[in-house]
């Protein structure tokens, strides 16, 4: 175990250290900085062409456009983003190595290529905890010190959801955690790719057009995609979305987290799998 | 003599293509051996399988008498390695390199621990500096810190002088020996510097096209081969009008007029004949020397 121990703090030394991570936690600042300055300045202009629509049924007092609303608002663009910058990391974290060579250092030490692998999904798992920790600390608490807070105001497909400001923390924390697995998914995604090729660039582009593939999938109403729609992990990945709903759909939460769940579990035993037998010969 | 080392029949194929052909040999412990053969020779891939980089198709490997196979993970901690070139963590700097080799060794490493390591290597005063900003040489030194820093009883050197100055070259010369001599370390040194293969190891092994061609002791594998003899006159047309019609005809490789050379083919018991013969001929032996002994043997056994 202090094996384990030793190994998991050189990858995460290594993931925290190197420059490209940092990219991920700027994109996210940038983001988040310019959007929460747009809605400032437009946001309540964009506001009224929305409540507009329901004021003809629903009579709304306060302020609608506070920290919460802007937070939701914020984690449905940047949800988008998101898989793209863990990608850039975890893409990388054994094909970067193949590709330099350093690899050839890291296997002639005494620990075992699972442990190995088991540590770099570690300290990926970490680099993807930390960039939603920022998303949050920023889209949250940022925009409620800008904004303000009060009840949140939801509108979707099915209409307009009014969240008790009560009610709002519990169900962001909610979200979070299953934005979390999501990444989580997305992460391993790339993790087991970045085992399959040699190069740093293929794994990121190939865990992206994935993603793209298996969204578009999702999006056609098309029967025969039926069967498999379901099991995508892309479908259940704006499950986070579901915590907003009154009532909270439970089940169908609990079913998409076992979905990514188990999406996890596959590409991680493949990454250790094929890890065990690859060849280094470059 | 004990074995650090014992391939048996090893082979890698990759589809179609063998790499290393039921190649057996082995190391003794305390020597330094030299590891050679041709570029495409199966060297590095079968370096790759004492190290359990890659996986043999079939055959076994012993080192300290154990399977690698079995007991890999003690196997790994005896073992210092340099695989073709250095690669580091270039955005980290040097030193930190060395702590995330040191960790990853289960190494309870001091400040003290890292500076004598550092100042073996020649890297004292540039620990702290990105390894990005480093030259070839000096990547190579860390290389050879890295190798070194657990203190392991069996050295793997794959081309460890690329790119070296020639202090550096030298530098690594009389380490290899002190590791090897004082410390009492094996080391396995594959190099295309043949002198330098000559000059520090005294077991060696020649691999062509994935198959052994050679393997024993350097002492005995060169006493019975032909040297290059380079012999220097002081009347190159009166030297060779005598040595015309001689036995010592039929031996001569080259001449070079200009330079007043002769080459020679001979066995090292043979020289004292010659000079004794152009001496008695009234030739001018201004210089005799044979050179470049591992470099003749190897392009002859490789047919090169």
């Amino acid at each position: 175990m202090k094996e384990f121990w030793a190994i998991l703090k050189n990858e995460l030394i290594k993931t925290v250290k190197r420059p490209r991570s940092f990219i991920g936690f700027g994109v996210v600042i940038f983001i988040c900085f310019v959007l929460q300055a747009a809605l400032y300045n437009d946001g309540k202009e964009m506001l009224s062409l929305i409540t507009n629509q329901i004021e003809n049924s629903i009579s709304i007092n306060g302020t609608v456009l506070n920290g919460n609303l802007i937070c939701y608002i914020l984690l449905q663009t940047l949800i988008i983003q998101m898989p793209l910058l863990v990608a850039l990391v975890t893409g990388d974290l054994i094909s970067g190595e193949t590709s330099s060579g350093t690899i050839r250092f890291l296997l002639s030490r005494p620990a075992g290529r699972t442990k190995i692998v088991l540590a770099k999904w570690i300290a990926g798992l970490f680099y993807t905890l930390l960039l939603l920790i920022l998303l949050g600390v920023i889209a949250l608490y940022g925009s409620r010190l800008i904004f303000g807070d009060g009840d949140m105001l939801c509108v979707n497909s099915t209409g307009a959801t009014i969240i008790r400001n009560a009610d709002v923390n519990w169900r962001f924390m909610y979200s979070f955690f299953i934005a979390f697995l999501s990444l989580s998914v997305v992460a391993t995604l790339a993790l087991f790719l970045s085992t399959i090729m040699d190069n740093s660039i293929t794994p990121i582009v190939s865990t992206m057009a994935i993603i793209i593939i298996f969204t578009i999938m999702g999006m056609f109403d098309l029967p025969s995609l039926d069967v498999i729609r379901p099991f995508l992990f892309t479908s259940h990945m704006i499950s986070w979305k579901d915590m907003f709903e009154n009532p909270v759909p439970v089940q169908d939460i609990i079913n998409s987290c076992i979905i990514l769940f188990a999406h996890i579990v596959i590409l991680l035993g493949a990454s250790i799998y094929i890890f065990e037998r690859k060849d280094i010969t470059n | 003599m004990a074995k650090a080392v014992q391939l048996e029949n090893l082979t890698k194929k990759f589809g179609d293509f063998t790499a290393v052909d039921s190649l057996s040999f082995s190391v003794p412990q305390g020597s330094i051996f030299g590891f050679l053969g041709p570029n495409g020779s199966g060297k590095s891939t079968t370096l790759r399988m004492m190290l359990s980089l890659i996986k043999p198709t079939s055959g076994h490997i012993e080192l300290f008498g154990s399977s690698l196979e079995l007991e890999r993970r003690s196997i790994m901690s005896k073992i210092g390695v340099i695989i073709e070139k250095p690669d580091f963590y270039t955005y980290l700097s040097a030193l930190d390199n060395l702590k995330l080799f040191a960790r990853a060794g289960g190494l309870d490493f001091t400040k003290k621990d890292y500076d004598a390591l550092l100042t073996k290597v020649g890297l004292k005063g540039r620990e702290k500096d990105k390894v990005k900003t480093y030259s070839h040489g000096m990547k190579q030194r860390l290389g050879l810190a890295q190798a070194l820093i657990h203190d392991p009883q069996f050295i793997i050197l794959d081309e460890p002088n690329t790119g070296l100055d020639p202090l550096g070259i030298i530098e690594l010369r009389e380490l290899m020996l002190d590791l090897n001599k004082k410390e009492g370390k094996t080391i396995l040194f594959s190099s295309h510097i043949l002198s330098e293969v000559e000059a520090v190891c005294d077991h060696l092994v020649v691999i062509d096209k994935g198959k052994k061609v050679v393997e024993g002791v350097v002492k005995d594998l060169l006493s019975n081969e032909d040297l290059l003899v380079d012999v220097e006159v002081g009347n190159f047309q009166n030297a060779m009008s005598f040595l015309e019609g001689t036995e010592w005809a039929a031996d001569i490789v080259e001449k070079q007029e200009i330079e007043s050379s002769i080459k020679f083919n001979l066995s090292k018991n043979r020289l004292a004949s010659l000079n004794a013969f152009l001496v008695q001929k009234g030739v001018d032996v201004m210089g005799m020397e044979y050179r470049k002994r591992l470099e003749e043997y190897f392009l002859k056994i490789t047919n090169n």
